[in-house]
């Protein structure tokens, strides 16, 4: 049998406030297990009909960038200018664009 | 390097972004913020306790529904912000045991007792009224999972406030006995309201490095100016005194003046003296304590489960 954790694991929990929009972050909790996160989360983060969907993640699942290496993270959209509708110039008289 | 670190911490400051969790801190801005935090987490924690009090013995059903989901959203309160407080690298269960051991402090308001159902009318009008005083600044704090912690909170005080002050309206139609009853929840309530912006500013040494890292964005005094100017009107309309004789309006301030609080009061209370004090924490220790066999059942529950789905695969 696996080491009995006393303490309970560290979840994120996600929200989607309603249809057609983005799980967002609101917060973190702790459960047992996935069943019981999602529970929780429900009786913590949804008390007043916030949300439609809830996903829980194990925070140590979770990769993610760190701080230190920001600048070369990102770094390949710093300089993609062109990306952006604003880079391309289109006269004022072309409508619709 | 460290300097590197300082200069874009202050600079996130200076540009009023907020701080996020794995961003670089000074030791000195981690420390304040886990402080904070957590005694605001705690102070949520045991709010609970005083209005619980009376959950059994509400005088209706409605009433009872209202003070359930009230206790209910801050015991949520206290979770949002054991959950911020954990971003900055401390555990919820280690700031749960400073709490029961004392290390820890919480706000001294929790330790006055709710005599009579009124008592919880003045809570959800004063304490709660207070609070949100204190929290609307603080949804701007520069620590980022603080201040969205805040946000979250300050949208679910309001029902906090007007439940409680429509209770005390209530009462206030009803017999001379309930106004009576609501006078004097006032009078117990008033001052200790009063301490829970804090100290002076005079004596608060901690304001000014808070200040300048926009962890807070206004006094103690100021908070308690703006919450006596807002509770005068709001008592006129309910029809109770304000339990002190030299509150007055002082038209050059476009303020009201009030008496001296007793500090002394205040000091006694934090140093545990309160009449509360040691019920409060001794229940929080019972719950914690009366609670470890579910939380060990159910992490042995959870393992049992994850072994099965492993040996299954
Ligand atoms: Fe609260
Ligand atoms: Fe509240």
């Amino acid at each position: 049998m696996s080491e009995v954790r006393k303490d309970w694991p560290l979840y994120e929990v996600f929200v989607r406030g309603k249809r057609g929009l983005n799980h967002v972050h609101v917060g973190s909790l702790h459960a047992a297990d996935d069943r019981m996160a999602l529970r929780n989360a429900r009786d913590l983060y949804t008390r007043r009909n916030e949300g439609v969907s809830i996903w829980v993640v194990a925070a140590a699942d979770i990769t993610a960038s760190s701080p230190d290496e920001k600048d070369p993270f990102f770094a390949p959209s710093g300089d993609k200018v062109y990306r952006h509708p604003t880079f391309y110039e289109i006269p004022d008289n072309v409508p619709h664009m | 390097m460290t300097e590197e670190l300082e200069r874009s911490f202050e600079d996130t400051i200076a540009r009023d972004q907020r701080l996020e969790p794995r961003d670089w801190v000074p030791e000195g801005y981690r420390k304040t913020m886990i402080r904070q935090i957590s005694q605001h987490a705690h102070s949520e924690i045991i709010g609970m306790q005083p209005e619980a009090n009376w959950i059994t013995r509400a005088p209706s059903l409605r009433r009872k529904a209202i003070l359930l989901a009230k206790v209910q959203d801050e015991a949520g309160h206290g979770l949002y912000l054991y959950s911020a407080a954990e971003t900055l690298g401390v555990d919820r269960t280690e700031l749960t045991e400073k709490l029961i051991s004392g290390a820890q402090k919480y706000s001294s308001i929790f330790n006055y007792p709710t005599v009579t159902f009124a008592d919880v009318g003045v809570i959800g009008w004063l304490v709660d009224g207070a609070a949100i005083c204190n929290q609307v600044p603080l949804c701007r704090s520069s620590y980022g999972p603080y201040a969205r912690g805040m946000i979250r909170i300050c949208k679910e005080e309001s029902f906090h406030q007007r439940q409680g002050y429509e209770l005390l309206m209530t009462m206030m139609r009803g017999t001379e006995a309930q106004r009576e009853m609501v006078q004097e929840a006032t009078n117990r309530w008033w001052w200790p309201s009063l301490m829970m912006f804090g100290p002076p500013d005079a004596d608060s040494p901690n304001t000014e490095q808070s200040m300048a890292w926009k962890i807070k964005r206004h006094t103690n005094d100021e908070l308690r100016q703006r919450f006596v100017d807002m509770s005068v009107p709001q008592a006129e309309a309910l029809g109770v005194t304000l339990p002190d004789p030299e509150l007055s309006w002082n038209a050059e301030c476009g303020s009201y003046d009030f008496g001296a609080i007793d500090w002394n009061e205040f000091k006694q209370i934090l140093k545990g003296n309160g009449p509360c004090n040691a019920e409060r924490i001794a229940k929080r220790r019972a719950a914690h304590e009366d609670g470890a066999w579910v939380r060990e059942a159910a992490a042995a529950h959870a393992a049992k489960q994850r072994d099965r789905e492993r040996s299954a695969a």
